[in-house]
């Protein structure tokens, strides 16, 4: 009997993932003197919308203004490029294995409908809390460990053991 | 010596490198496996330890690769974009973001990669990230002074713990295998999770 290998979920050994990762991250902080992020472009975005639509407001908050400080385009910001190579990486990616198209991905016990909520539920959250660490598991956590980071150490511990605290209350989305 | 720019290499071309950092992170996410949400969350549940097993390995590979880049004086370590440790904001930003992580199955990063192969629950992950990002910037004047609190500095672990950073690589290295192998031990006697 031949089973044929499913291409579409046949993935890469972690740890090779995991190493070529880590040469990547090599290569940034060695060209850039940074290491990697994503939770920065959508604040990025964010602080870019609402200065180009309300910018008296966006001047009188802190947060928003320290952006543009000194004429700086909010938008233009690298986690902003690095988040469009990401989408582009993950294309080509997903093309070489047919595992581009569109669908919600859930498990069989919920509905779509209720997995969708739940995901905005868990972006807002995470985009929240992101806020107040300077980063999220890309940025704070992975590049700040890569460079020995107290803060980064911190960050990893915070966000996992976070995570396995909720774990227990949120298992009937995913198992 | 790096870092390159903006020294060596000039400040215009940080861009550019972004984009072709941004290409190869994604590349590999997605052929890991971790635009998956049911995949990633394996990691709380027990099914599926991928995100320890790619996460620990990038992080711990980078280190020895840049200490050693240190020792033979080809990169500045020292130099580097580190994160300051404001410790509380930190630890209370890391829990709602590990909420965050068990109700919609992504990070930030992961949920990118989802969007490039077209996985719509990531799309509205990242709809809720912006909105995330929105509601707190309107309300950071309630915040600040938190977000301005316990601030160590950049520091690193070696510093604050008084261990050479090469002692400290050594040890976390060892952790890392010790929790490779019990994680596999784990899984075996977990219940397998299809998706």
């Amino acid at each position: 009997m031949e089973i044929k290998a499913d291409k579409q979920h046949t993935y890469w050994n972690p740890y090779l993932g995991g190493f070529l990762l880590g040469i990547i991250l090599i290569l940034t902080f060695f060209f850039t003197g940074r290491g990697l992020g994503a939770s920065g472009a959508a604040k990025a975005i964010v602080t870019q919308t609402v200065h180009t639509v309300a910018p008296t407001h966006a001047e009188n908050n802190t947060y928003y203004a320290d952006q543009f400080l000194g004429g700086k385009i909010p938008i233009n910001n690298w986690l902003v490029f690095e988040v469009i190579g990401v989408v582009a990486g993950a294309f080509i990616s997903g093309s070489l294995s047919g595992r581009v198209f569109f669908r919600v991905q859930h498990s069989p016990k919920i509905t779509a409908k209720r997995r969708l909520w739940f995901a905005l539920l868990g972006g807002v959250l995470f985009g929240f809390g992101a806020q107040f660490a300077k980063g999220c598991t890309s940025g704070a956590a992975l590049s700040g460990m890569t460079v020995l980071s107290l803060g980064g150490y911190i960050a990893m511990l915070s966000i996992f053991g976070g995570a396995y605290i909720f774990a227990y209350f949120f298992r009937k989305l995913w198992l | 010596m790096g870092p390159l720019i903006p020294e060596i290499v000039s400040g215009q071309w940080n861009n550019i490198i972004a984009i072709l950092v941004g290409i190869a992170f994604g590349f590999v996410l997605e052929s890991s496996g971790l635009s998956s949400s049911r995949k990633l969350v394996g990691v709380f549940y027990g099914y599926d330890f991928a995100v320890l097993r790619v996460f620990f390995t990038a992080a711990i590979t980078a280190s020895i690769g840049l200490l050693f880049m240190d020792y033979f004086g080809w990169i500045n370590m020292a130099a580097l974009d580190g994160l300051p440790a404001r410790v509380w904001p930190i630890i209370v930003g890391g829990i709602i973001m590990g909420m965050g992580f068990v109700t919609g199955g992504f990070c930030p990063g992961t949920c990118i990669t989802a969007i490039g192969i077209g996985k719509l629950d990531g799309y509205v992950f990242f709809g809720g990230i912006i909105l995330g990002v929105f509601v707190f910037s309107e309300m950071f004047p309630l915040f600040e002074n938190f977000y301005n609190s316990s601030n160590l500095g950049d520091v690193t672990v070696s510093e604050y713990f008084n261990i050479s950073p090469y002692w400290f690589t050594l040890i976390i290295s060892i952790v890392a295998i010790i929790a490779f192998y019990i994680t596999m031990q784990i899984r075996k006697r977990v219940k397998t999770v299809e998706y």
